[in-house]
């Protein structure tokens, strides 16, 4: 590993100054950041810590249930937290598909979602519950939606010194769920991952949301297909319709992983599938 | 480049170092400290030979930048046994035969620790998920599970 200079600033205004310098990077979790610097596919020469400034992570839930998750919170802590669990269930599953245990001890939801990596397996369940982002910067900050957060694979809107503080979840589904597409149960990477949510009022579907992952250059909402959705009763024609309508959504590539064809093919049944889960969990 | 000084807790003994900070846990463990019963294998965060408990939760310390430990208890494999006994979880593992090579052990083992401390209540195929980060290249994963369970019946009997 090269050598850098190493920072553990206290305050966000700090850490921001330092990391609006050149070739500097932040340091969350590590597990993608160390193991990068290791190959030298990641050079930083001024690592700034995010680990010493208070208040980055921990979950919350306030009395209407919008639930708020700290950039610095571990992922074993999203995937464990009983109201993520409860309201957010595909953000939980995602969580669970991470790595392993000794990853998730160390890995940020904050990092796995600032990595922009398409296929980051809690960025589904963010997209479906509509998170808001919270960014702090050198002149304050602001907010930008999730599937306004990335531009290509590894890019994001976020500019050199903006830090991700927080992720707000203003809108409890009824039911969700996340399936992740892969061939190891643990420490495998997403072919695909597609997460869906519903919020239903007097068996009617008043809200629907489905999140795709590995399927674009950036994670995306299949938005024509909820659209479909949206004021109906499910019928087995509509939620056939639906699965089509998120494959087209896609613009998937061939890698060593699978093809563009199965990526497609299979964000259709996964589709389906999710959908059919959330449906059965909002109706408990 | 600055070294910095840092402070480690490693099996209970106060270590306070001055570290380059491209220095990873698991170097500090082994190179620094002497500490060589964590393995590197992969050094990716995908074996987990490098298993290590900080602050009571396992961690691959090939991931984990010194610096960024400075302040934390960790346990190591040579923390497990005291006054000459080993730890349950150990004597498993030697009971059942739960290692071959010998490689994957120690990470195995506090992998396992974590994991029986957090709650021994899981099943068979709990503990088989929740160690999926740990490889074994020789493949002994039976007996490694049998140890894994016993110490965990052991555990529960006894609290």
């Amino acid at each position: 590993m090269k050598n850098f200079e190493f920072f553990e600033p206290t305050t966000l205004p700090e850490a921001s100054r330092l990391f609006a310098q050149e070739h500097a990077q932040l340091l969350a979790g590590g597990t993608d950041l160390v193991i990068g610097m290791k190959a030298n596919t990641e050079t930083p020469q001024t690592v700034i810590s995010l680990q010493k400034i208070p208040g980055l992570d921990g979950i919350s839930t306030d009395a209407n249930n919008n639930v708020t998750i700290g950039a610095m919170t571990k992922v074993r802590e999203v995937e464990l937290s009983e109201d993520i669990q409860k309201y957010h269930t595909a953000l939980a599953e995602g969580a669970l598909e991470i790595g392993s245990i000794q990853i998730r001890n160390l890995a940020t939801i904050g990092g796995n979602i600032a990595h922009a990596s398409p296929a980051a397996d809690t960025v589904a369940g963010l997209l479906v519950a509509d998170a808001q982002v919270d960014i702090a910067s050198a002149d304050g900050g602001h907010t930008v939606p999730i599937n306004e957060l990335f531009t290509g694979p590894g890019q994001t809107v976020l500019k050199q010194g903006e830090i991700i503080t927080q992720f707000r979840l203003p809108n409890p589904a009824s039911g969700s769920h996340y399936i992740k597409h892969k061939i190891r149960e643990v420490m495998d990477l997403a072919f695909i991952g597609v997460a869906s949510a519903v919020n239903l009022e007097n068996g009617a579907i008043t809200d629907a949301k489905i999140g795709l992952a590995a399927v674009a250059p950036t994670p995306i909402r299949a938005t024509e297909a909820e659209n479909l959705l949206k004021g109906k009763e499910i019928t087995p024609e509509l939620i056939e319709q639906v699965g089509e309508a998120a494959a087209a959504a896609t613009s998937p590539i061939s890698d060593l992983r699978c093809s563009a064809e199965h990526r497609r093919e299979m964000v259709n049944v996964l589709t389906k599938r999710t959908l059919q889960r959330a449906l059965d969990r909002a109706n408990k | 480049m600055t070294k910095h000084p840092v402070n480690l807790k490693v099996n209970g003994d106060e270590h306070d170092l001055l570290i380059e900070p491209r220095k990873t846990l698991l170097a500090v463990l082994r190179d620094t400290i002497g500490l060589t019963g964590t393995k590197e294998g992969c050094s990716t965060g995908d074996c987990g030979a490098c298993t290590v408990i900080v602050d009571g939760k396992a961690v691959t310390s090939c991931m984990v930048l010194g610096v960024t430990a400075s302040g934390k208890e960790i346990t190591t494999i040579e923390g497990l046994a005291s006054g000459g006994e080993l730890h349950p979880i150990q004597q498993a593992f030697i009971d059942t035969g739960g290692y071959q090579c010998g490689f994957c052990t120690p990470g195995f083992i506090m992998a396992s620790k974590a994991l029986v401390d957090e709650n021994p209540n899981r099943t068979e195929e709990e503990f088989r998920f929740a160690l999926g980060g740990n490889i074994c290249r020789c493949t002994g994963y039976t007996k490694i599970l049998e140890a894994v369970l016993q110490a965990a019946e052991e555990i529960r009997t006894n609290s």
